[in-house]
């Protein structure tokens, strides 16, 4: 029989993170073309009651030692390929979020398996597995073949259906005790977000902008649009790290998650980090001197113009119909 | 303190990105190479320290089309020193590039003292392998953590804010030495005028590093690169500026908003 596929599940704070749920739907998949378990490891001394929603899982390990409580990749490194070797799984699934950054790396190093990163589709093809990832932001593919099904492979989210990843069923679930030296990385708090004038994840009009919307004076301009939608204006992650907007206006995959009615994107590339983050909205709006920019492959509509010619006229255009 | 920042090479997508013949990397001749985005926060981040808390800047790369002028660039900055390591970047992944500097900091000019801060960009976009200094932190016996957005220093530890999702932050105290991967640094990366960058190019020298470290290892099987299958595309809005603007209004309309 196939060898298990090992998904390392995602909680934060005492909820399973969506990618959980995408990464054992795509675990199944491969699954159900090589007959190999799917085993799901849940870290965190508070993580007992959340096993029962992974029962899409043949197998639950826990390890519910407090030192993996905290968020710190050597520990949960140490914890993964523990339950790695003593299940024989040499293919382990692991998020591409903040949370899980860097876990990939060390267990790769520690086991010398090979790691591929940003994946967003997988097919079985013989005995070995071929992932898809997205690079450059999403302008180029690249097809990564592990041979013998083993390897650590991050998935992006968002790329893999969370639906086929729930099951109700309980799993059974293993303890597994295991004593995690305290790490030398030491978690201390978190920091509530600062909660900005506006929030974003409630507009049902937002103006977006991105690079290249170029100066902090022509975000004005985004500002002038939104308030004539009676929206508000939000940005990608270049734009925030430039001091143009606030934090609490960042939409992404460090940022919040957003779902108007209307997203119109002025100068955003469309990067999978940026994706993340719209891709639950209605409609999608993208203008972008690029005509290759990835961001029209998801848009609703496109066009391939200047944020800065098409803004001034639309504002007088959108007042005049506001009246 | 003894701060390091790697800085990583990348294709400007600004470009069009076109693949080799050879199926299996990119076509070279229109490539533009510069810096990851994220390394810049690294060097801002490692200058910001420097100026509070003293010490030195250096500033680390692998031979790379175009490295000089970004080397360059970070001395005029305000970096100290700036070393090329002889190796070819563009032709390794993550996991072999992280030996090469496994090896520089275990022999070579820099070795880890209890002062030393090794800064990376968090993650660069052709990360296939994952992140350098994750893998680093690994080979080295070093604490490690990604996604960095501000270094503080208090009681000789460091005081490491990093990014989850939603705007939410954790705090995190971690003792020298260590890797960090640095996603934005506290403020905006500084600019330099070029003639300033000139001016140090004139004066200052790139010192070249060999490292022992012959033919890494290339762990991943790539089968081929291309342009991804687009799933769906957007309705095009055509016409002037002033055409596409009516065209949205209209969009807008039917969405209900106007
Ligand atoms: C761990 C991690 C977390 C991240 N989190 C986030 C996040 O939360 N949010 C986020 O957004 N990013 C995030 N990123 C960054 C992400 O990878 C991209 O770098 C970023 O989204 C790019 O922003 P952009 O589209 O504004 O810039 P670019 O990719 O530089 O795109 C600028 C676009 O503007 C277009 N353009 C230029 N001039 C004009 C003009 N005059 N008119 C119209 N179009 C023009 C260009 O054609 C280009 O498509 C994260 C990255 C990492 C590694």
């Amino acid at each position: 029989m196939a060898k298990p596929i090992l998904v390392l599940a995602e909680q934060h704070r005492g909820e399973i993170a969506d990618i959980t749920f995408e990464m054992l739907g795509a675990a199944r998949a491969v699954a159900g073309a090589t007959g190999a378990p799917v085993f799901a490891l849940l870290l965190g001394s508070d993580a007992v009651p959340l096993t029962a929603r992974l029962g899409a899982a043949d197998k639950v390990f826990l390890v519910d030692t407090p030192t993996l409580d905290a968020p710190v990749p050597s520990a949960a490194a140490t914890a993964l390929k523990t339950v790695q070797e003593q299940a024989q799984a040499d293919l382990v699934f692991i998020g591409c979020t903040n949370i899980s950054l860097g876990i990939g790396p060390i267990l790769a190093t520690r086991t010398g398996l090979p790691l591929v990163n940003f994946c967003r589709a997988l097919r079985v093809e013989g005995n070995a597995l071929v992932c898809t990832s997205q690079l450059f932001g999403g302008k180029i593919a690249a097809d990564v073949k592990l041979p013998d099904m083993r390897g650590i492979v991050c998935l992006y989210p968002g790329a893999f259906p969370a639906e086929a990843g729930r099951g109700d069923k309980p799993p059974a679930v293993e303890k597994v005790p295991l004593l995690v030296d305290p790490p030398k990385v030491i978690f201390k708090q978190y920091l509530q977000p600062e909660t900005g004038d506006v929030d974003i994840t409630k507009q049902s009009v937002l103006v977006g902008v991105g690079r290249g919307i170029q100066t902090q004076d022509n975000v004005q301009l985004a500002e002038e649009l939104a308030q004539a939608l009676g929206g508000a204006v939000c940005a990608s992650r270049p734009v925030i790290d430039q001091g143009w907007l606030p934090l609490s206006r960042q939409v992404g995959k460090s940022g919040l998650s957003v779902k108007p009615r209307v997203y119109l994107a002025f100068g955003i590339s469309g990067a999978p980090e940026h994706w993340e983050g719209i891709q639950n909205s209605q409609c999608i709006i993208a203008i972008n001197t690029d005509s290759k920019a990835p961001i029209f492959d998801g848009a609703h509509y496109g066009a391939v113009a200047d944020a800065l010619e098409v803004l001034p006229v639309l504002i007088e255009k959108v007042k005049a119909r506001k009246g | 303190m003894n701060l390091y920042v790697l800085l990583k090479m990348v294709p400007d997508t600004v470009e069009e990105l076109n693949v080799a013949a050879d199926g299996k990397s990119l076509d070279t001749e229109f490539l533009r190479f510069k810096v990851s985005d994220p390394d810049e926060h690294a060097l801002e981040q490692a200058l910001i320290l420097k100026e509070k808390h003293g010490g030195t800047v250096t500033v680390v790369a692998l031979e790379a089309p175009e490295v000089d002028e970004v080397l360059f660039t970070a001395l005029a900055k305000g970096a100290d020193r700036a070393l090329k390591i002889t190796t070819d970047q563009t032709r390794l992944g993550a996991f072999a590039a992280a030996q090469v500097y496994a090896a520089f900091f275990k022999a070579g000019p820099g070795q880890i003292t209890p002062e030393t801060l090794i800064l990376a960009g968090s993650q660069a976009i052709d990360d296939l392998e994952g992140e350098l200094a994750a893998y680093l932190a690994e080979t080295l016996g070093l604490p490690y953590l990604g996604v960095v957005c501000n270094v503080a220093r208090a009681n000789g530890k460091l005081i490491v804010l990093k990014e989850f999702a939603g705007g939410l932050r954790g705090q995190f105290e971690i003792g020298l030495p260590a890797v960090l991967g640095v996603q934005s640094a506290e403020k905006p990366p500084r600019y330099v005028p070029v003639a300033k960058v000139r001016a140090v190019m004139k004066s200052a020298k790139i010192e070249t590093v060999e490292v022992g470290v012959s033919e890494p290892a290339v762990r991943l099987q790539l089968e081929r690169l291309y342009k991804p299958e687009v799933a769906g595309r957007a309705q095009m809005l055509e016409g002037t500026p002033e055409e596409i603007a009516e065209k949205i209004v209209e969009v807008l309309a039917k969405q209900g908003i106007l």
